[in-house]
C-alpha cells in the first residue's frame, strides 16, 4: 500500500507535464496563437523555447526530488546522512542557473527589438477605447467609426442559442490592407482599456490622455479576433476586437465607400426626416449603443444606469434630453455622444427614446430632428 | 480590563475567562490564535466569493450574477485573500512561533500586538459592509487602477480606502513588533546566523512590510485626494498620469508578493528538515537567497505593466531584473531537494503539503520566468495565464505553506495529535483539486481568455467547466480541514514535547511541553 | 532601552517610506522627462546647442490627433491631420476650439507624443497646452502650435504623432481654487 502511494505520488506530479507537452504541440487550441505576422511567429518560437527550457529544468529537478523521496524513505530503512552544505555544489547550481537565464535573455532581447520598431507607417490608425466599444479612425482619410459587440443580449442571457463567434463578433470590424505597414496609435477615452489581437501579437494599453503605438504587417487576408484586456468596468468582457485584413484594392474601395458615406451623411442632415424614419434609425442605434446599459426595454439597471422608460427627461424635457446626449453626464458612465456621432444618429435616438415604451403617450412626445441638433451645436434658438 | 490587570499582577496564572480574554489579551499565543481563526474565517468568505466567480464561469453566458456584481466578487476575493487570509495567517504563525523559537516569554510589545490584531476585523468589516451598500463595493480589481478606481468608481471607494489604511496600520504595527522581538528577545547564544529559518524569513518579511505598506498608504491617500479634494495625481486632465498610479502601486505590490511567500519558505524549510531527519542544506545560502529576493523585489515592479508603453530600455531593464529573481528562488528549491537527498524520509501530512509546495511552487516559478520575457508577455499579459501563475504561487505556494505549518505545529499548540488519516485525505483531495482548478487556466490563458471576464467565448467553455468543478472540490475540501482542526483541539492522542521524532534537536519550540505554558520561556534557555 | 531604540528606528523607516511614496510622484515626472515615458512634455522647449550644430536634415511625417475626453462637448479639431516637415525648421499648426454650450467652460489640453522616446525631440515653442482655456458660451477660437523637430531625432523614428486630449476641467477648477485659498 505504502509503495503504491508513493508511485502514485510520482505519477500525479508527472501528469501535468505529460498533459502539457501534448497540449503544447503546435496549432493546438490550448497553446499560444502562432499568429500571422513575423513578430507573432518570433514570439511564439520564443515562448516555446522558454517553455521547453522550463520543462527541461523541471524534469531534472523533479526527477531528483522524487527519486530521493522514493529511495531515502524511512520505511525502507534509510538512515539520514549528516551533511548540510557543499560549497562546490552550491556555486555550481548558481552558475548553471545564471547561464540558463542568459540563454533565455538573448533571444528575448532580439525579439523585443524586433517588436519595437518606430518606422513610419503606411497606414496610420487611431484606436480609441471607450466604455465599452472601440473607435477606429483612419488618419490619412479622416474617416472613423465605432465598432460594437454584435452578439445579442438574448444570446448572453441564454434565451437563444449562442452563435459560433459568441462575444467575438462586432458590427463593424477594423479593416486593414495586407502587406502594408500599419501603425496603430492607441488611446483611451475614459478609463484604461487594452487593445489585443493575438494573431498580430499586439497588445497595448489605451490610456486616457496618452498615446501608445504598435505596428503590424499582415501577409494574408483573414479575420482576426481579439479582446479588451484591461479591466474597464462592467462591460469589460463585451468589447471585442475584430480585424479584417483584405487586399489593398478592397481596402481602398472600403475607405472610398466610408468617405462617400460620411459625405452623404452630411447631406442627409438637411433633409426633412419623418418620425418613422427617425424611429427606425433610432431603434437600431439604441440597440447597439444604448441597450447594453439602459436595457432593450428602457428599464435601465438602477441605480447605476437610470431607466429611460418613464423618465421625466425622456418624456417632458427635450432640451435637457439633447443636452445629455451631446454633453454626457459628468461623473457617470454616460458619455458625450455629440462629438462622436452624426446629428442624424443623435436626433433619431432621442426621438426613439421619447416615443418608445409609452413615453410618447405619458409625456409630450416631442420629435427631435437632425436640424435641432445642428441648431443646438450652433445655438440658434428655434 | 480589570481581568488583564489582575492576571498581570498575579503573574503566571494563565488566561482570563470568557470574551475579555480575547478582547484584551496581550498574550502572544492568544493573539496568534485570534489571527489564525480570523484568517480561517476570511478564507471561507473569500473562498465563497471565488465560488460565485466559478459558478458564473461554469458556462458561457450570464446565468447567476451580473457583471457589476461579478467585478465586486473578483475585487473582494483578491483583497480578502491577500490582506485577510495569507498575511494574517503568517502573522498568526509568527505570533505563536517566534517567541517559542527564539526562547522568549512573549512578544516585545504585547499591547501593540493586541491593537494590531483588533484593527483587522474592523478593516474587513468596513470592506465587506460596502457590498451591502446600494452602490455596491469596490469593483475595480484588487489592483484598483486609476481612473477606474477614482473618477469612475462607486462612492463606496472611500470606505475601501479607509479600510486599506487600517489594514496597513495593522500590518506595520505587527511588523514593528516582530522586528523588535527578534532583535531584543533572543535567548543568549542565539546569534543571527543561528536563528531558525522561519524567524529569518519573518525578519525579512517584516522589513519588507514596513518599507512598502507606507507606500500603499501613500497611494490610497493620493486616490482619496483625487476623488474628494480635486487634486490630480492620477488624473490626466489636471496634469497627472494614470500610469503613475500603476508605478506607485506596483512599487508596493511587488514586494507584497514576496511578503506573501517568504514566511512559507521558512515554514517549509523546517518541515522538510524534520521529516527528512537531516539538517537543512545550505542554511546560510537560504538566508542570503531570501535577503536577495527581498532586495530584488524593489527593482522589478514594472514587470506588471509591460503593456503600458514603456521605452525599450525600460522594458529590457525590468525583464533582466525579474529574471535575476529566478536565481535565489532556484537556489532555495535546490536546497530543499538537497535536504531530502540522503535523508530518512517519512510522509506525514505537513511533509506531503511541503513536497507539494516545492513541486507546485516551482511550476508557478516557471510560469513566472515565462511572464518575465517581455515579448512573450505581450501575449500572456492580463490573460488567465497570469491568473494560473499567481494562483500557483499563492495557493499551492503560500496557502500550502500555511496549511503545512498548521499541521506541523497543531500538536504543539493543542497538545493533541491531529487525525493523520483525515490529514492525508485532506492533502490528497486538496492536491488534486488545486491542480484541476489552476492547471487548465494556463491553457485557457494561452488560448486567449482575458482575466476578469464574467463571460467568455465558446472555445473556452470545456476548460472553464473543468476549472469550476476543481474549484468547488477545492472549496469543499477545506471544510474537512476545519473539521480536522476542531477535532484536534477537542481530542486526539497526547502529543509529546518534541512531537515529531528527532525534532527536539531542531528548535527551541520542541523543548517546551505540548501545549506550551501560557508564557513560553519564563527562564531563557541557553543556545550553544 | 534596547527595544525602545529599535522601535524608534522602525517608526523612522515607516515615516520615511511614507514620505518616499509621495516623493515618487515628482521623481516619476523627472524620470518621464528624461526617458520620454508616456510622451510627456510639460513646458516650452527649444533646440539645444548640440542640436543646433547638426546641419544634416531629414524629412518626416508629423501627425496631429485631437480627441475629446468623455463628457467634453467642445468641438476641438486640428486644421490638418498630418504634415511633412524638415527637422530643424519651425512650423505652425492651427487648432480650432468651439464651445457649443451656453455655459462658460474651462478646458485643458493634455499633449502626448508618440513614440514616447520621440517626445524630447519634439520642441514646442508655443502651445495652448501649457495653460487652460476658458471659453465663453458659443465662443470659437483658433490657436497655433509652433514646433521644431530636433535634428538629433533618432533615425529609426519615421514619424511623430502629437496627440491632444481635451479635458473638461470646469468642475475641477473651483475645488482647486478653494485649496489654493486655504
Amino acid at each position: 500500500m505504502a509503495y503504491f502511494k508513493k508511485v502514485l505520488t510520482k505519477f500525479i506530479f508527472v501528469i501535468p507535464f505529460l498533459f502539457s507537452s501534448i497540449a503544447f504541440s503546435e496549432s493546438s487550441d490550448y497553446n499560444m496563437k502562432v499568429g500571422v505576422t513575423e513578430v507573432s511567429e518570433s514570439i511564439f518560437e520564443l515562448h516555446m523555447l522558454i517553455f521547453w527550457i522550463c520543462v527541461g529544468i523541471g524534469v531534472i529537478v523533479f526527477s531528483i526530488m522524487f527519486w530521493s523521496l522514493w529511495k531515502y524513505r524511512k520505511s525502507k530503512g534509510a538512515v539520514a546522512a549528516d551533511f548540510d552544505d557543499n560549497l562546490g555544489l552550491e556555486i555550481g547550481w548558481t552558475v548553471a542557473a545564471t547561464l540558463v537565464l542568459i540563454w533565455m535573455a538573448v533571444p528575448a532581447t532580439q525579439v523585443m527589438v524586433e517588436a519595437y520598431d518606430d518606422a513610419e507607417g503606411e497606414i496610420n490608425i487611431l484606436i480609441t477605447g471607450h466604455q465599452w466599444k472601440w473607435h477606429y479612425e483612419y488618419l490619412e482619410d479622416e474617416v472613423g467609426y465605432f465598432s460594437n459587440l454584435s452578439t445579442s443580449q438574448e444570446e448572453i442571457n441564454g434565451d437563444v442559442p449562442k452563435g459560433e463567434f459568441y462575444l467575438r463578433e462586432v458590427d463593424e470590424p477594423l479593416v486593414i490592407p495586407t502587406n502594408t505597414r500599419i501603425r496603430f496609435l492607441i488611446t483611451g477615452n475614459d478609463v484604461i482599456h487594452s487593445w489585443w489581437v493575438p494573431d498580430f501579437a499586439v497588445k497595448q494599453d489605451a490610456i486616457p490622455g496618452f498615446i501608445n503605438t504598435a505596428w503590424t504587417n499582415v501577409p494574408e487576408p483573414g479575420i482576426f479576433r481579439g479582446a479588451c484586456t484591461e479591466l474597464c468596468g462592467i462591460k469589460h468582457a463585451f468589447m471585442p476586437v475584430v480585424v479584417r485584413a483584405v487586399e489593398r484594392e478592397e481596402f481602398d474601395a472600403f475607405i472610398a465607400q466610408k468617405v462617400t458615406l460620411a459625405e452623404a451623411e452630411r447631406l442627409l442632415t438637411s433633409k426633412n426626416w419623418t418620425k418613422e424614419e427617425l424611429m427606425e434609425r433610432g431603434e437600431a442605434f439604441y440597440a447597439t449603443n444604448c441597450a447594453a446599459c439602459h436595457q432593450a426595454g428602457g428599464q435601465g439597471i438602477p441605480p447605476v444606469f437610470p431607466a429611460l422608460q418613464g423618465s421625466q427627461v425622456a418624456m417632458n424635457d427635450s432640451a435637457r434630453h439633447i443636452e445629455i446626449l451631446m454633453e454626457g453626464v459628468q461623473g457617470s458612465a454616460m458619455a458625450a455622444f455629440g462629438e462622436s456621432y452624426s446629428e442624424i444618429d443623435i436626433a433619431s435616438v432621442i426621438t426613439y427614446t421619447r416615443q418608445a415604451w409609452d413615453n410618447d403617450t405619458n409625456g409630450d412626445g416631442v420629435i427631435v430632428t437632425p436640424q435641432d441638433i445642428v441648431a443646438y451645436k450652433n445655438r440658434i434658438d428655434l | 480590563m480589570s481581568t488583564v490587570v489582575e492576571s498581570h499582577d498575579h503573574g503566571h496564572h494563565g488566561p482570563a475567562k470568557g470574551l475579555s480574554r480575547w478582547l484584551f489579551t496581550t498574550n502572544h499565543k492568544d493573539i496568534g490564535t485570534l489571527y489564525l481563526w480570523f484568517s480561517f474565517i476570511m478564507l471561507f468568505i473569500g473562498g465563497s466569493m471565488a465560488m460565485v466567480i466559478r459558478a458564473e464561469l461554469f458556462q458561457p453566458g450570464l446565468q447567476i450574477v451580473q457583471p457589476e456584481f461579478f467585478n465586486q466578487m473578483t475585487t473582494n476575493h483578491g483583497l480578502i485573500m491577500v490582506f485577510g487570509v495569507i498575511m494574517p495567517a503568517f502573522v498568526g504563525l509568527a505570533n505563536w512561533m517566534l517567541p517559542m523559537q527564539i526562547g522568549a516569554p512573549d512578544m516585545a510589545l504585547p499591547r501593540l500586538n493586541n491593537l494590531s490584531f483588533w484593527l483587522l476585523p474592523m478593516a474587513f468589516g468596513i470592506l465587506i459592509s460596502t457590498l451591502f451598500m446600494p452602490e455596491g463595493g469596490p469593483n475595480f480589481g484588487w489592483t484598483f487602477y486609476a481612473p477606474l478606481s477614482t473618477t469612475y468608481a462607486p462612492s463606496t471607494v472611500n470606505f475601501f480606502i479607509f479600510s486599506v489604511h487600517v489594514m496597513g496600520v495593522s500590518s506595520i504595527l505587527g511588523s514593528i513588533n516582530i522586528i523588535t522581538t527578534i532583535f531584543n528577545m533572543r535567548a543568549p547564544g542565539m546569534t543571527l546566523m543561528k536563528m531558525p529559518l522561519f524567524v529569518w524569513s519573518w525578519l525579512i518579511t517584516a522589513y519588507l512590510l514596513i518599507a512598502v505598506m507606507p507606500v500603499l498608504a501613500g497611494v490610497v491617500t493620493m486616490m482619496l485626494m483625487d476623488i474628494n479634494f480635486g487634486t490630480s495625481f492620477f488624473n490626466a486632465a489636471g496634469g497627472g498620469d494614470p500610469v503613475l498610479f500603476q508605478h506607485v502601486f506596483w512599487f508596493f505590490g511587488h514586494p507584497e508578493v514576496y511578503i506573501m511567500i517568504l514566511p512559507a519558505f521558512g515554514i517549509v524549510s523546517h518541515i522538510i528538515e524534520t521529516f527528512s531527519r537531516k539538517p537543512i542544506f545550505g542554511y546560510s545560502s537560504m538566508v542570503y537567497a531570501m535577503a536577495s529576493i527581498a532586495i530584488l523585489s524593489f527593482v522589478v515592479w514594472a514587470h506588471h505593466m509591460f503593456t503600458v508603453g514603456m521605452p525599450l530600455a525600460g522594458e529590457l531593464f525590468f525583464m533582466y531584473s525579474t529574471m535575476l529573481i529566478a536565481i535565489p528562488t532556484g537556489v532555495k528549491v535546490f536546497n530543499w531537494v538537497a535536504t531530502m537527498f540522503r535523508g530518512s524520509i517519512t510522509f506525514e501530512t505537513p511533509m506531503l503539503f511541503s513536497i507539494a509546495f516545492v513541486a507546485l511552487f516551482t511550476i508557478g516559478g516557471f510560469s513566472g520566468i515565462m511572464l518575465a520575457i517581455v515579448p512573450a508577455d505581450f501575449q500572456y499579459h492580463d490573460t488567465y495565464f497570469v491568473v494560473a501563475h499567481f494562483h500557483y504561487v499563492l495557493v499551492p505556494g503560500a496557502l500550502f505553506g500555511i496549511i503545512a505549518g498548521a499541521y506541523y505545529w497543531l500538536p504543539k499548540w493543542t497538545g493533541n495529535m491531529y487525525d493523520e488519516t483525515l490529514g492525508k485525505l485532506h492533502f490528497w483531495l486538496t492536491f488534486i483539486s488545486v491542480n484541476v482548478t489552476f492547471f487548465p487556466m494556463h491553457f485557457v490563458g494561452l488560448a486567449g481568455m482575458p482575466r476578469r471576464y464574467p463571460d467568455y467565448a465558446l472555445q473556452f467553455a470545456d476548460f472553464n467547466a473543468l476549472i469550476s468543478v476543481g474549484a468547488f472540490m477545492f472549496g469543499l475540501t477545506q471544510l474537512l480541514f476545519l473539521f480536522i482542526v476542531i477535532k484536534c483541539i477537542k481530542s486526539g492522542k497526547q502529543a509529546k514535547p518534541e512531537v515529531w521524532e528527532g525534532a527536539g534537536e531542531l528548535g527551541l519550540e520542541w523543548t517546551l511541553t505540548s501545549p506550551p505554558p501560557y508564557h513560553s520561556f519564563s527562564i531563557q534557555p541557553q543556545v550553544k | 532601552m534596547e527595544a525602545k531604540r529599535t522601535l524608534r528606528n522602525l517608526l523612522g523607516i515607516v515615516v520615511g517610506m511614507f514620505a518616499f511614496g509621495w516623493l515618487l510622484v515628482p521623481m516619476y515626472d523627472v524620470f518621464c522627462e528624461i526617458t520620454g515615458l508616456n510622451g510627456k512634455v510639460t513646458g516650452p522647449s527649444s533646440l539645444s546647442k548640440e542640436s543646433l550644430a547638426i546641419t544634416e536634415q531629414r524629412e518626416l511625417l508629423v501627425q496631429f490627433m485631437t480627441h475629446n475626453n468623455e463628457s467634453m462637448p467642445w468641438i476641438f479639431d486640428s486644421e490638418r491631420s498630418q504634415m511633412r516637415v524638415i527637422t530643424g525648421n519651425q512650423y505652425e499648426a492651427s487648432f480650432v476650439f468651439y464651445n457649443p454650450t451656453n455655459k462658460e467652460m474651462v478646458g485643458q489640453v493634455i499633449p502626448s507624443v508618440s513614440p514616447g522616446r520621440g517626445a524630447e525631440y519634439f520642441h514646442k515653442t508655443e502651445c495652448f497646452c501649457f495653460e487652460r482655456q476658458v471659453l465663453a458660451p458659443r465662443e470659437r477660437i483658433e490657436l497655433p502650435v509652433r514646433f521644431i523637430i530636433d535634428p538629433a531625432l533618432p533615425k529609426e523614428i519615421g514619424s511623430l504623432s502629437l496627440g491632444y486630449t481635451l479635458f473638461d476641467i470646469t468642475d475641477r477648477v473651483q475645488p482647486e481654487d478653494k485649496i489654493a485659498n486655504l
